[in-house]
């Protein structure tokens, strides 16, 4: 019995929202063959330039954050600032040691943007698992049971929304020393986890009244079907778009904190401390500030639109 | 009770500028979506006109594009995804269709008025029903503050909304779905049009109160000598109110009739079907008659007549020609005036 | 079973109420031994008592204080008995709705009590309740939103068995959910499909064979067709006739549309403002109506026959229905009722056979709670 157990892949779990259909609903298509909500948003996806455009650059910083050496083989940390000392970027020299130029100590800025996407990235993409996770089940806690728990959480993220973000996480991280990427990854979750609960939870409150919901209630079913089968996989959608969109502004906050000396440590390489280094040099030698700021935006701008075409493709409201 | 002997003696419209003779004239209009599966041909050469103090009843399910052609002559349809390739909307003898934004907006609400469905949310929640009913004078008539608000409360007084001049400060939200409706048809009436078009304007309320909103509606139509349109998918409804009917399916008119003629003898097999599939409230009657299938993809519709996979009567020349609405006469052959069907076999549907 | 005195008869002779014989069980066991026990035809099934409902009216933020309450359901009794259709009508507010919810227990009784089979469903819980679920299922109004748009054909007509595994062994249910999508006339091969490739009335059938699934002995039906188009509707309605006599069911069937009511009851209950109002079989309802409200009511009906309209009398009632937080003394429809007196503003009418007609063969003797009930037909010219 495949079918009455199989579930759509995560992929389609997420990428699916209540309503895709036309206006002219009755008179609409019955098309041959299955065709589930996530497969019609994934269909909308592909032929949107701006989500083929900011995928294509997403899966190129996820490759050079997870295999930078691939692409250089000159060391990011070790340079000769007697022979390379703020060296001119040789933009024909496409892919080699000196496209960028060097920095301050003579280090390639090739490989430093290179190899600083990575820290980048895993403070990016863990900040908004964790966010994603404890947030989300926060929000459900809050948003299905209601009463006391909702009144605790939702009291509770009001404190943490009171907290400025970069300001809060500059507190929590002078408290540390040795600040790895788990340090700041763990700071910035801590201060960021409200936003998706607050998502989660009026999404859940919607979902809940759903005649399908109470379908299942009538039918005997108990709370983890109604939350896990019912519940969840149509509230999710709001939750990925948020999602998508904040992780770009983590990897932001990542750099600040590092540009303003409080995120990484300085034996980490990062583009914040590499801006940071460059602003020194503004005058003379821009490009020392411009490929990792470069570098930053791009990244940031890909996770943005990426966010934005997700948007548009479940909330058919936008078409 | 009914308001069908109105149209015994016509007289003429209220305004001199009368060209043809007809208020409102539609002419083969056509209207398509254009979505992400294809092109979803909404209406498809709708011809109807309405006189001054008639009321023509547009009946339809949902997708028959009973709701788009008015949204084309209101002049609110979203374009894109809507297309109008094709068709003339003729005002007073003037094509809505070459006008500017300009002129067509001070048709709209001058001259043409909607009623919609949902009285709710067609209302702003965040401003007086007074605030509201009295924007009308202020915008198109330029009344100061005080006198459009008197407007306002002598309006809600015409259309029967009690203690009027304590009300009109009231939210939306404090009125009953009936008493919204009143203030919606006070609002479409304000500026006094020549046609109103009212968009399935009793279906979310209440059996009594749908009763009273009828009458009403029918009475302020003779008061002011008013074109009505009135959409819906009710048979019941239309039977109250309507002189004549067109029913359309799937984009198209496939018949049109006095209202009494249309009931006693339909001579269209959809109109039949429909009539027989509702159930009787003075008698328990058998099974019902039920129209076999469903109602055409738009962005497949049927070749020929739309209406075939699903007719009891269809032969090969329906699935290839195109019934057009021809005019039904007597088996004698002596006319029956208004009425139309477009059905390859109406002489058998209505004599048969 | 239930009452043995009572001879089982035709359907259009039952009282509205008869004596509960309520059961008594001791253990889980035996409880659901009797929810599971068969009733025989004619039989009352499911006896509701007294029903009340208020939804509490609330002020304050964080010191919560009642201010009032919103009188849904208000006292409503009635039986249902088995392999009949009871129509239940009014308009909007009138808690028919709520009555659905509570006899589904989706929402718990304020007071009152409803015995299926004998047992007071209200109180159980357990294996018990989950007896009784399997055996109540529930056809919803809007084939749009009951349906989960993430699950396919497949996962929503198996679901019921996914939580009742004891109802079809694991490798059976593929085989029976194409059963059922035949049984409403959907091709079974449709199985993968989602919710949102079909139309409405393709999804309100579907949304049958969910209520089918676990061979239940009564499903409530709350406005099944209103949302469907005219030519779907008759379809529908036909397929639920057929699979009640298929599957011997009983249905409470509730409508605002009082033609449809009509062609598919053997016994109407009109309700008012969370009360009945008059109860009776489809003729004494339709044909002779004794309560003020039944008579507006039905004299309203747009009737798609433009000749009978003109004979028929009209009557068109004044205001709206008042606001069930704050009903009107006395009868509830004295405030838009034309034969008010002070009578109606003191005593609560009771719903019983008026005293005029009391004894007579007559069909208007039947239930009405009016002071003042009188027969007027009002639906033939």
């Amino acid at each position: 019995m495949p079918d009455l157990t199989k579930t759509s892949s995560a992929s389609e779990e997420a990428a699916a929202v209540a309503g895709s259909t036309p206006v002219i609903t009755d008179a609409g298509p019955v098309p041959e063959k299955p065709r589930s909500l996530g497969a019609d948003a994934w269909r909308g996806l592909r032929r949107n330039p701006l989500f083929v455009i900011s995928g294509l650059l997403v899966l190129l910083i996820l490759f050079v954050a997870a295999f930078p050496g691939l692409f250089t083989s000159a060391s990011p940390t070790i340079g000769d600032p007697a022979k390379h000392f703020l060296g001119k970027p040789n933009l024909g020299h496409v892919f080699q040691e000196d496209w960028f130029g060097y920095d301050g100590t003579g280090r390639s800025l090739y490989a430093r943007v290179l190899y600083g996407a990575r820290n980048s990235i895993i403070v990016g993409l863990g900040v908004t698992i964790l966010v994603t996770i404890f947030g989300g089940l926060m929000g459900m806690l809050a948003g299905y049971f209601g009463g006391f728990w909702d009144s605790l959480i939702s009291r509770l993220t009001d404190v943490f929304f009171g907290i400025p973000f970069l300001l809060g996480s500059m507190v929590v991280l002078n408290a540390f020393t040795h600040r790895t990427v788990w340090v700041v990854m763990g700071a910035l979750a801590f201060l960021g986890w409200t936003q998706i609960t607050r998502v989660m939870r009026g999404a859940v409150i919607t979902t809940k009244h759903a005649d399908y919901v109470v379908a299942a209630r009538a039918l005997g079913a108990g709370t983890r079907r109604i939350l896990f089968r019912h519940i969840l996989p149509n509230a999710i959608a709001p939750v990925i778009v948020v999602a998508t969109i904040s992780l770009g502004t983590y990897i932001v906050a990542e750099s600040t904190l590092s540009y303003l000396g409080l995120g990484l440590s300085d034996d980490s390489i990062s583009w914040g401390s590499d801006i940071s280094d460059g602003t020194q040099f503004i005058r003379n030698f821009p490009h020392v500030l411009l490929f990792p700021a470069g570098a930053l935006s791009i990244t940031v701008l890909a996770f943005i639109m990426m966010g934005d075409a997700v948007r548009e493709a479940l909330d058919p409201k936008l078409r | 009770m009914t308001i069908t002997d109105i149209t015994a003696d016509v007289p003429a419209p209220r305004s001199g500028e009368d060209s043809g003779g007809k208020l409102l004239d539609v002419r083969d209009l056509h209207v398509e979506f254009h979505t992400r599966d294809g092109i979803a041909k909404a209406v498809n050469g709708v011809n109807y006109s309405v006189d001054a103090g008639e009321t023509l009843a547009v009946l339809g399910e949902s997708g028959s594009g009973k709701s788009v052609t008015a949204q084309a002559i209101m002049g609110i349809l979203d374009m894109p995804p809507g297309k109008i390739p094709q068709g003339e909307i003729l005002f007073r003898g003037q094509d809505m269709l070459k006008m500017s934004a300009e002129e067509r907006r001070k048709i709209r609400g001058n001259k043409i008025a909607m009623i919609f469905q949902d009285a709710l949310s067609s209302l702003n929640p965040v401003l007086s029903v007074g605030y509201q009913l009295g924007e009308m004078f202020r915008v198109h008539q330029g009344l100061s503050k005080k006198a459009a608000k008197a407007k306002a409360v002598e309006l809600m007084d015409r259309v029967r909304i009690p203690a009027a001049k304590e009300r009109v400060s009231d939210y939306p939200h404090q009125f009953s779905g009936g008493m919204r409706q009143r203030i919606m048809i006070a609002m479409a009436l304000a500026l006094e049009p020549d046609l109103i078009i009212a968009d399935e304007p009793t279906t979310a309320l209440d059996v009594t109160v749908q009763a009273q909103v009828m009458e009403l509606l029918a009475e302020l139509q003779r008061e002011y000598h008013m074109g009505l349109i009135l959409i819906t998918h009710d048979l019941g409804v239309v039977a109250d109110v309507a002189d004549k009917i067109a029913v359309m399916y799937a984009g198209r008119i496939v018949e049109t009739a006095p209202v009494h003629e249309l009931y006693k003898r339909p001579a269209h097999p959809y109109t039949r079907g429909l009539l027989d599939s509702i159930p009787r409230l003075d008698r328990k009657g058998q099974e019902l008659y039920a129209i076999k299938g469903l109602p055409p993809n738009l962005l497949k519709i049927p070749t020929g007549c739309a209406f075939n996979p699903r007719c009891p009567k269809a032969q090969d020349i329906c699935r290839t020609d195109v019934p057009v609405l021809e005019p039904v006469t007597e088996q004698d052959g002596s006319p029956l005036p208004g009425r139309g069907s477009a059905c390859h076999f109406w002489k058998e549907t209505i004599h048969g | 079973m239930a009452d043995t005195e009572k001879t089982p008869e035709a359907v259009d002779a039952t009282p509205n109420v008869t004596e509960v014989e309520v059961v008594k069980a001791a253990t889980e066991e035996a409880a659901v031994a009797a929810i599971d026990a068969p009733v025989e035809r004619g039989e009352p099934i499911l006896q509701v008592r007294n029903l009340v409902k208020h939804f509490p009216l609330t002020q304050g933020i964080l010191f919560k204080r009642q201010i009032g309450a919103v009188k849904a359901v208000d006292g409503v009794s009635f039986d249902l008995y088995q392999g009949e259709t009871l129509g239940i009508v009014g308009e909007s507010g009138c808690g028919k709705s709520t009555v659905a919810k509570l006899l589904m227990t989706l929402e718990t009784a304020t007071a009152g009590e409803v015995f299926y089979k004998g047992q007071d469903i209200t109180r159980l819980s357990g294996r018990a309740l989950k007896a009784v679920r399997r055996n109540i299922q529930m056809v919803f109004q809007d084939p749009y939103t009951s349906l989960n748009p993430r699950m396919t054909v497949g996962d929503i007509i198996g679901e019921p068995f996914e939580i009742h595994p004891e109802v079809a062994p694991k490798g059976d249910r593929r085989r029976k959910v194409q059963d059922l999508l035949d049984v409403v006339g959907l091709n079974p091969e449709y199985i993968n499909r989602y919710p949102h490739q079909f139309s409405g009335g393709q999804r309100q059938r579907i949304g049958i064979a969910r209520g089918l699934a676990l061979n239940p002995e009564i499903i409530i039906c709350d406005e099944p067709v209103s949302a469907l188009d005219v030519s779907v509707q008759a379809q529908v309605i036909n397929l639920m006739e057929k699979l009640q006599d298929e599957f011997n069911l009983s249905y409470l069937f509730i409508a605002h549309d009082l033609s449809i009511v009509r062609h598919i009851s053997d016994r109407v209950g009109v309700m008012y403002l969370g009360k009945m109002a008059e109860i009776g079989t489809d003729t004494e309802i339709y044909d002779h109506p004794t309560h003020p409200y039944t008579q507006a009511l039905l004299s309203a009906v747009p009737v798609p026959d433009p000749e009978s309209r003109e004979g028929r009398e009209r009557i068109i009632l004044a205001g709206d229905v008042p606001s069930p937080a704050n009903p009107p003394s006395g009868c509830r429809f004295r405030t838009r009722c034309w034969k008010a007196e002070d009578k109606c503003a003191k005593e609560v009418p009771l719903l019983a056979i008026p005293e005029r007609f009391a004894g007579s063969d007559s069909p208007a003797a039947h239930e009405s709670a009016c002071h003042f009930a009188e027969e007027k037909d009002v639906v033939h010219a």
